[in-house]
């Protein structure tokens, strides 16, 4: 999108995405004395997803505190501001302008905004309906968490009166809470892993208190229902098994995608296997100035990681306002089957480590104990065993072997041993 | 009902179905000193049939000469065409490729160039394989050839019909939505058409009601044709793979079907099908494991690198096909009643030629047309396509009204002044599908994630309608 009309207009650093991550990198910037910070959201409020998650168990990780959703939202708004940073809320980047500046929509205002250094962190979504290739009829009813969570919390509306979950995620036992708040009870959670994918704890908060059955190596195989959903029919993976259940509510939850729109445009390099921008351990994309942070590099982890993350890429974005240059080259990780995804997932020099000290990993399916070797042209650079491994929730890898990486060599490949 | 003169106030014509097909019968009529209905079964124009077409702009290279589909579907390209300029409805002149992937379909280019011709189409060419990679860089290996329909375009499927009817109404057609017609009875001089919601006068009744125009057919006291719908899946693919295509790609038809194609749509997607497999029910408009597979199945061949895009919906067409090969249109002036059944995927292209045939036989058959003075009031409808700046991106237009600076979709761009505007518009959106035809709201890849929350608070706060009524998921 480029306009030749649009005004332009300066910054340091622009921010895309007023959530978790894009909030904190604001807060971290002003506190390392950065001015000139925008954070550019599309909503009518800054604060992201957690603004619709009003239920507890948030800033655990960032601030050492348990908060409700809103609650964290708001403060994170609020550290960003005395930070410094001006936040802009109903300010859609659209797109690319033809000098490399963000094209901004805004209420009564089309501009272009040119910073130093951008910072996009635009979250994930979960894969809707369609994008799952779900067959059968196209009937009111059907959502994702998001759109359920905002029409319980911020409409305080009545979604349906039986739901069915697919996913078995942190988020799907969150939905289970949000169902429960908004009158609704969960007649199924179904999952086509052999298990859910979750933490005790959480489990045991959403589990226990609102039960419902959890089916496992099940599909949603089809929806049936005229205006409203009538029924899902759900398949055994094992046995081929069908059978039909009666609910007015189905919510697909989990199954992240980053939302990276923008990354694309600009160019910048995907990973393969997470589809959001390639980074290094400074959250550096391909493309010199543009960095990404947050649920827009991997699918979904909570908002108090993602906001991590945002404090991380704070550093990177610092030192390359001070003239630290951008690498010319890296090496990218790739993972070998049944290993999922790595982030971040491409190694440079003088990248420091990652977030958190640590990887991400993620396997297709569920590992226990499995020991683990990322290599470099044959060359093992580390070994060790992880403790679990598997879809849906991630597994640290301790990042000790970046020093190890030839810059000049072939990618580096995570695998079994 | 009981059989009585139609009295003063009875309607000159009443246009059973809001299609394509109905719409375009309505506006030309509208042209006349005439009282018309346009009665439409579901909540909306064009949301029957109409909705789910492959939006592609037919020259009819590949009709069955000497049929009338043949000639109105040529004319209708010509007419719709011009029309959209007019009145603003999104076209991309992109052309088709129709390509070989083996001997025997390359050695079928010969008679379908001259099929073409037949059909007064002269502008096919033939093109080589080198060529068409160079167009076409992205397309599947092992393609030997292809032939160019260079006036074979994309265009809106949604616009049209509300393009028509938005004419009609503001010429003065009654618009009369969610009213099933469920009986026909001849009185003197005329018809009394029972609806769900009562029975009004009609001196003629126009049938063009598309999957049921049998059964409206079969309440005129007429048989002919059956319609036996025709399921067509769609995937639509994800706006980040438009880079991939240019042109339409077709495939070599058979006797059967025009198969499966890939293309460019107006809204800046990607999209594979139809699937066409006859079924049963005229409301069955469910999506099914075999079609998507074999739709995807497809795509490695045609265009191997869509298979890393997201999808971002499914959607299930019905083609009104009969037993005949051909449109099956007619006008009984003893009887005072038209039909228009049988008009299949390219009704959409055909729609005005349809309606300009169907005028001049009515003419032919006794309705008096006098020409209202001033001829038809001139509509344009808002630009959703991508060819064209939309809301978002005129600063100018921002600047003027705030609203258009609010985003409220935001992977389609929807400002709030659109649906604002949509809410106002003389033939507002019935619910948020309707909202969706007419804006784009919904339409893109987070299928509601972000805002279907929100979009009926927004719409009713501009509508007379609640919100509580129009709440509904979009998947």
């Amino acid at each position: 999108v480029s306009d030749g009309a649009a005004r332009h207009e300066r910054c340091e650093v622009a921010i895309v995405g007023g959530g978790p991550a894009g909030l904190a990198a604001a807060t971290a910037l002003g506190r390392a004395g950065v001015d000139g910070v925008v954070v550019l959201d599309r909503e009518v409020e800054a604060g992201g997803i957690p603004r619709h998650a009003k239920h507890q168990g948030f800033g655990i990780r960032d601030l050492h505190r348990v908060m409700s959703g809103p609650a964290y939202a708001a403060g994170l708004a609020e550290g960003a501001s005395e930070g410094g940073a001006e936040i802009r809320a109903e300010a859609q980047v659209t797109g690319w302008g033809t000098d490399g500046g963000l094209a901004i929509t805004a209420p009564g205002d089309r501009y272009e905004l040119d910073a130093r250094a951008i910072v996009l962190a635009t979250g994930c979504r979960e894969r809707p309906r369609s994008a799952r290739l779900v067959p059968g009829s196209r009937p009111q009813g059907v959502m994702t968490t998001s759109t359920l969570q905002q029409l319980v919390y911020l409409r305080g509306q009545t979604p349906g009166r039986r739901a069915v979950i697919v996913g078995a995620e942190h988020v799907s036992f969150s939905a289970l809470l949000t169902l429960s708040h908004g009158g609704a009870r969960a007649v199924a959670m179904v999952t086509e892993q052999p298990e859910h994918q979750t933490f005790a704890a959480f489990r045991l908060g959403g589990g226990i208190r609102f039960r419902c059955p959890l089916h496992v190596r099940t599909r949603l195989s089809s929806i049936r229902g005229r205006r409203r959903v009538e029924s899902v029919e759900l398949t055994n993976l094992d046995t081929g098994e069908t059978r039909e259940v009666e609910c007015d509510l189905i919510v697909f939850t989990a199954d992240w995608i980053p939302d990276h729109e923008l990354a694309v445009l600009a160019g910048v390099e995907l990973d393969p296997l997470t589809r959001g921008p390639a980074v290094d351990a400074a959250l550096r994309t391909a493309r010199p100035g543009v960095f990404a942070a947050g649920n827009l590099l991997h699918g979904a982890e909570t908002a108090d990681i993602a906001a991590l993350s945002g404090r991380h890429v704070a550093g990177g974005v610092a030192r390359y306002l001070d003239g630290e240059p951008w690498p010319d080259s890296r090496v990218p990780i790739r993972c070998e089957a049944p290993i999922g995804w790595i982030a971040p997932n491409a190694i440079s020099a003088g990248s420091g480590v990652p977030p958190r000290e640590r990887f991400l990993l993620r396997a297709t399916e569920k590992l226990t104990r499995p020991r683990i070797e990322p290599v470099q042209d044959g060359r093992p650079l580390w070994s060790g065993r992880l403790r679990r491994l598997g879809p849906g929730r991630s597994t640290p890898l301790p990042p000790d072997w970046i020093s190890r990486v030839e810059q000049g060599g072939g990618p580096v490949t995570v695998r079994l041993l | 009902l009981s059989a009585r003169s139609p009295s003063e106030d009875a309607y000159d014509v009443a246009v059973v179905g809001a299609g394509d097909v109905g719409a375009a019968i309505a506006r030309e009529l509208a042209r006349f000193e005439l009282r018309i209905a346009l009665i439409e079964a579901g909540p909306d124009v064009g949301a029957g049939t109409s909705k789910a077409n492959t939006a592609i702009l037919h020259t009819g290279y590949d009709a069955k000469p000497g049929t009338l589909e043949a000639r109105l579907v040529a004319r209708g390209h010509d007419l719709l065409l011009s029309y959209a300029d007019e009145v603003g409805i999104p076209v991309e002149r992109t052309g088709a490729l129709l390509v070989a992937w083996n001997e025997e379909e390359l050695g079928r280019f010969g008679a379908i160039r001259e099929n073409a011709e037949r059909c007064g189409y002269e502008r096919v060419a033939q093109i080589s394989a080198e060529e068409l990679y160079r167009r076409e860089p992205h397309l599947g290996a092992g393609a030997l050839g292809a032939l160019e329909v260079p006036d074979e375009h994309i265009v809106c499927p949604f616009t049209p019909p509300l393009a028509y009817a938005t004419q009609a109404v503001l010429a003065g057609v009654d618009l009369r939505r969610s009213e099933p017609v469920t009986r026909l009875e001849r009185g003197d001089g005329g018809w009394q058409v029972g609806t769900s919601r009562g029975r009004l006068a009609a001196k003629w009744v126009v049938n063009a009601a598309g999957l049921r125009s049998d059964e409206v057919h079969a309440m005129a006291g007429r048989d002919g044709f059956t319609v036996t719908p025709r399921r067509g899946e769609l995937i639509v693919y994800d706006k980040l793979a438009r880079p991939l295509l240019s042109h339409t790609i077709l495939p070599v038809p058979t006797a059967t079907t025009k198969g499966v194609l890939v293309a460019p749509t107006v809204f800046g997607n990607v999209m594979l099908g139809p699937t066409a497999v006859d079924i049963d029910r005229k409301d069955d408009t469910s999506s099914t494991a075999e079609g998507l597979a074999y739709l995807r199945s497809l795509a490695p061949r045609l265009l191997p690198e869509l298979a890393e895009y997201e999808v971002t919906a499914v959607y299930v067409g019905l083609r009104a096909a009969t037993e005949h090969g051909d449109y099956v249109i007619g006008v009984d002036g003893g009887e005072r009643y038209a039909w228009a059944g049988g008009i299949r995927s390219t009704g959409l292209t055909a729609s005005l030629a349809i309606a300009e045939h169907v005028r001049d036989e009515l003419d032919r058959a006794g309705l008096e047309l006098r020409e209202r003075p001033g001829g038809l009031p001139s509509v344009r409808m808002p630009n959703i396509g991508e060819a064209a700046p939309r809301p978002y991106a005129e600063p100018e237009r921002i600047a003027a009204d705030p609203e258009y600076g609010r985003i409220v979709c935001y992977c389609e761009r929807v400002t709030r002044g659109e649906i604002r505007d949509a809410a106002r518009s003389p033939i507002p959106p019935a619910d948020l599908d309707g909202l969706r035809r007419r804006t784009r709201a919904l339409m893109g890849r987070c299928q509601g994630f972000f805002c279907a929350a929100h979009l009926p608070a927004i719409l009713a706060e501009h509508s007379d309608r609640s919100a509580a009524e129009s709440t509904e998921s979009p998947q």
